[in-house]
């Protein structure tokens, strides 16, 4: 597409955001929120137009923009979307959008609030666009401090707890991934054995056949590094704290977008570029996938907050995109960057009506709700919508997902499969039943003076839905994207003899 | 001979004296002046160092020599000088008498340090070193209504005296092994005996001089106390100017005049570096103090910066030097920012920072940025000159060593997360609005304009430092 280039505007629009309402006086509300608001408009608009625009049948990297950043080092800052990546890139300027209405009556340090979000969520772009390892890695990095923030100062419950503990989770795996990264640096400048120039971009580096001991090693470490993201048990005791802690927007974007960014650079650093690595530690992933499925969904169902089952129930979640990855087929692969969105938009959907519930009763534990769809039945049908999407129902974009990923993995890993559909079940027990408990049953008089959401609140519960059901009844509009950008990766892991069949 | 390799120096040398007059003819009152003067004077200075830096080559025959590098180390000790005369003025206002004359301390310690940069000779070394050295120590307690000052002072003082025994120990021995001064004669003459006991011993001594220079583990005793009793500008010039004079002098001396015998010096540099990082990221941990912590960082920034010692080659040094830089404009903005919060009548404890989001937004975001270019977090420069430092490490082999880095480097993250935690997240018992004068506003600026540039465009730096380091032909 000549003339057409979305990624830098997008990229940058949140951090010009940011830096705009840096001037703006803290009481000006309605030109903060503007500002936000036009910032995440300007992101979501454009890639928008780039699922438009994308050529479907040519596949491959596209927009691309090419920017000398280090040269001594080989560094650039590659800029360019796969089907991989636009998914993932539409998610995060899809819940972004949400966000900022999600945030609209937001009174404390409202400003700063916006300020280290639109930060976050420029980090975010970066990691998706990057063609450049360390470029994809720095903007990882950069997302982690705003995070921080933003759990520290507007979270609750014990925030400033999870935020650190959150931190330190984090930072450690990033450590451990950037160990890897620096020994990809070193191994492709040994002239031996690799390249035998400096380099970081990832399409240069994937056509080195890294040593299979070496490759063993450097996964191993990415899995370590970018499983802590994922999260992939045991590494994910940073997550129901650090979900159910931040404000609602950060929820969203942590269960939403933060969360992917562990399985995309799983995905593009990990399996792009040690396929063999990837095979050699593929059922020790697909059996922590399979406990993150079953194990934390019984988690989910025990929790007294209804924040907390959220947090477990998206751990859980993402152990289907685990064993997605884990079988390395291209069905498999396929719904695992597909779950991967739709897990998103639901978890999105989820934390905002948890968030919803919580701003109006100012209680979010199960036992003293009850009713709420007397008095909220907008709220309890928008729960429904996130619940049944969530226990994978035909008809919303997650029943696709997921049985794209058992149709993978189950030619691969049939018993494990069958255990991690299990937990399909375990979800709809809490889900129910959790919507049982806080949506229906007699009205309760304590609560009849809450109000459904109506006007500015209605907005993010009306797209989150749309798209899980517009994707849902129209899968192709985004299936094919994403088939273009793993059918290359797919075949070039079977060309080595190890992937499962198709 | 040729005076025009000595024309900074000199330059400098009639800077400081100068300013020493010039107070003496200023009515007291009004000796505050020299404050001013000296910011212009040493910004001047370094105009002088880009546009014309003087010949190349040496000056006396060998004692002295004006390359590259050592020009490169000359414009960071004078910048050095600038921004701490700046971030002195309020504070010299502030004293009762002797106004003037610190100035002219901080000019002279310049000179020294830029005769440490420049030795080429033992001599020339030990010189530089004391001219650097004293100075600095009456800086150190210039504040005498300070019991703390006076303290750090006579403990420097002292701990100086002891490093500068065992410096000028290890140069007899090695004097006595090569029978020359000059450092191209010592490394000809002890490559021949370079396993002799003699040289080791003698090597190792001068070596643990100017660790204790750099304040590295185990010879960092010193800088905690030192940092916590000195005036805020004072520590700042200790923590960037005296710490990179020590490496530049590190630099030349394990380059060019002492042999590498068998592999001794990367392993003693290796464990001076481990130590450094692990003690000092470690100890920071439970400060309460914000200028001890800065210390404990400092220590373990050391360590880090030897890595590009460890790694010996073109990309390390260009690592160091980088790191170098953008080490000195984080410091200087939390030291700049930690004076004037002085000043404003807080105290050094981390604490007393609570709720300065509030009381000074801009103060706080400066803070904030420079914390994490310590920190490594992109885009502050600190990740990017960390990253250089650590790949070089890694190429040469040495991968236990970077995942060492790493993991020190996220224990430090913790402490330094938790000073921005005070300062973003906490209220404030007292709301009052910090008023932050000009001069540290104008400091505060170019410390996060540089620490972001230098992030988010390292091209230029890392240019220029790889560059001057490829003209060290070892």
């Amino acid at each position: 597409m000549i003339g057409f280039h979305p990624l830098p505007a997008t990229l940058l629009s949140p951090f010009v955001g940011a830096l705009l309402l840096l001037f703006v006086p803290e009481g000006r509300r309605n030109a903060i929120r503007a500002i936000a608001l036009a910032a995440a408009t300007v992101s979501l608009v454009l890639t928008v137009a780039a699922m438009f625009l994308y050529d479907r049948s040519a596949g491959g990297m596209q927009f691309v923009e090419h920017y000398s950043w280090i040269p001594s080092l080989g560094v650039h800052l590659d800029l360019g979307v796969d089907g991989l990546s636009l998914p993932l890139v539409l998610l995060t300027a899809i819940i972004i959008f949400a966000g900022v209405f999600v945030t609209w009556r937001l009174e404390t340090r409202s400003k700063e609030f916006f300020i280290y979000a639109l930060a976050l969520v420029g980090g975010v772009f970066g990691v998706f666009m990057s063609m450049d390892l360390l470029v994809l890695f720095m903007f990882i990095e950069i997302a982690v401090i705003p995070k921080y923030v933003l759990i520290s100062v507007w979270g609750s419950t014990r925030k400033e707890y999870a935020a650190m503990k959150y931190t330190m989770y984090l930072l450690s795996g990033s450590a451990v991934a950037l160990v890897a990264i620096v020994a990809i640096f070193a191994y492709a400048h040994n002239p031996a054995h690799g390249l035998g120039v400096w380099t970081f971009d990832l399409a240069a580096l994937s056509t080195i056949h890294f040593d299979p001991a070496f490759q063993k090693f450097a996964f191993f470490l990415m899995l370590a590094g970018f499983g802590v993201l994922i999260p992939i048990f045991p590494l994910h005791r940073w997550t129901p704290d650090g979900h159910s802690a931040a404000p609602t927007a950060i929820s969203m974007l942590l269960a939403g977008v933060i969360m992917k960014l562990g399985g995309y650079a799983l995905i593009r650093v990990g399996i792009g570029l040690f396929p063999e690595g990837a095979h050699f530690w593929a059922p020790l992933i697909a059996v922590l996938a399979a406990i993150n499925a079953v194990y934390i969904a019984f988690v989910a169902m025990v929790q007294k907050d209804l924040k907390f089952v959220v947090a477990n129930s998206s751990i859980s979640h993402m152990g289907f995109v685990l064993i997605g990855l884990a079988s390395l087929n291209a069905a498999s692969m396929d719904g695992a960057v597909a779950q991967m969105f739709a897990h998103g938009i639901m978890a999105a959907l989820f934390f905002a009506i948890v968030g919803l519930v919580y701003d109006k009763a100012h209680t979010r534990v199960i036992a003293d709700l009850g009713g709420l769809a007397h008095q909220m039945p907008r709220v309890s049908a928008a729960f429904l919508i996130a619940g049944l999407a969530s226990l994978g129902l035909p008809g919303m974009f997650n029943f696709v997902a997921e049985f794209t990923i058992f149709t993978g993995a189950i030619q691969v890993y049939p018993v494990l499969a069958i255990v991690a559909i299990f937990s399909v079940v375990v979800t709809a027990i809490y889900v129910l039943w959790v919507f049982q408990r806080v949506f229906f049953g007699p009205r309760n008089p304590k609560w009849d003076h809450l109000k459904d959401a109506r006007g500015v609140e209605m907005v993010p519960i009306v797209v989150l839905a749309a798209v899980l059901i517009g994707f849902g009844l129209y899968p192709r509009a985004i299936m094919d994207i994403i088939t273009g950008g793993i059918l290359p990766l797919a075949q070039h892991v079977a060309s080595l003899g190890i992937g499962g069949p198709f | 001979m040729d005076f025009s390799a000595i024309r900074i120096e000199l330059v400098a040398a009639l800077i400081a004296l100068g300013l020493l007059a010039f107070g003496l003819l200023l009515p007291r009152g009004k000796r505050e002046i020299t404050g001013y003067i000296a910011s212009i004077a040493f910004l001047a200075l370094l105009v002088l160092s880009f546009l014309a830096p003087g010949s190349g080559g040496s000056f006396q025959g060998g004692l002295y020599l004006n390359d590259p590098l050592s020009l490169f180390f000359k414009q960071l000790f004078i910048t050095a000088a600038f921004l701490v005369s700046l971030m002195s003025l309020r504070f010299t206002k502030s004293l009762e008498e002797s106004r003037s004359e610190f100035f002219s301390l901080l000019g002279f310690s310049l000179v020294g340090m830029m005769m440490l940069a420049s030795a080429n000779d033992f001599v020339s070394l030990y010189i530089g070193l004391e001219l650097m050295t004293l100075p600095l120590v009456i800086l150190t307690a210039y504040d005498r209504t300070s019991g703390k000052s006076t303290e750090a002072g006579t403990k420097y003082i002292l701990l100086s005296a002891i490093s500068s025994a065992v410096l000028l120990f290890g140069l007899s021995l090695l004097f006595g092994a090569a029978g020359s001064l000059s450092y191209a004669d010592a490394l000809k003459a002890l490559a021949s005996v370079s396993g002799d006991p003699l040289v080791v011993i003698g090597s190792i001594m001068v070596v643990a001089g100017f660790a204790f220079k750099i304040s590295a583990v185990p010879f960092h005793m010193w800088s905690p106390d030192v940092y916590e009793g000195a005036p805020a500008p004072v520590a700042a010039f200790l923590a960037v100017g005296s710490k990179a004079a020590g490496f530049a002098a590190l630099i030349r001396l394990l380059l060019f005049a002492l042999p590498s015998s068998g592999g001794d010096f990367p392993l003693l540099v290796i464990s001076l570096s481990v130590l450094s990082m692990v003690v000092g990221n470690l100890i920071a941990l439970p400060q309460t103090n914000m200028k001890r912590l800065l210390a404990y960082s400092s220590i373990a920034h050391a360590g880090y910066i030897l890595l590009g010692l460890v790694a010996a080659s073109t990309a390390g040094l260009a690592a160091m030097l980088y790191y170098l830089v953008l080490y000195l404009f984080a410091n200087v903005g939390i030291f700049a920012a930690l004076s004037s919060f002085g000043e404003a009548g807080g105290s050094g404890e981390i604490a007393s920072l609570k709720g300065l989001w509030k009381r000074s937004p801009f103060m706080a975001a400066s803070l904030l940025v420079c914390l994490l270019s310590l920190a490594g977090i992109p885009p502050a420069a600190g990740f990017i000159g960390k990253f250089y430092l650590l790949a070089e490490v890694a190429r040469q082999g040495k991968l236990w060593l970077t995942a060492l880095a790493l993991v020190m480097s996220v224990v430090s993250i913790s402490y330094y997360i938790s000073v921005i935690k005070v300062i973003v997240m906490e209220k404030a018992e007292d709301e009052s609005r910090i008023r932050v004068s000009p001069a540290s506003k104008a400091l505060l600026a170019v410390s996060v304009l540089v620490t972001i540039g230098m992030g988010v465009f390292p091209a230029p730096i890392t240019e220029w430092t790889r560059a001057i380091a490829g003209t060290i032909v070892r």
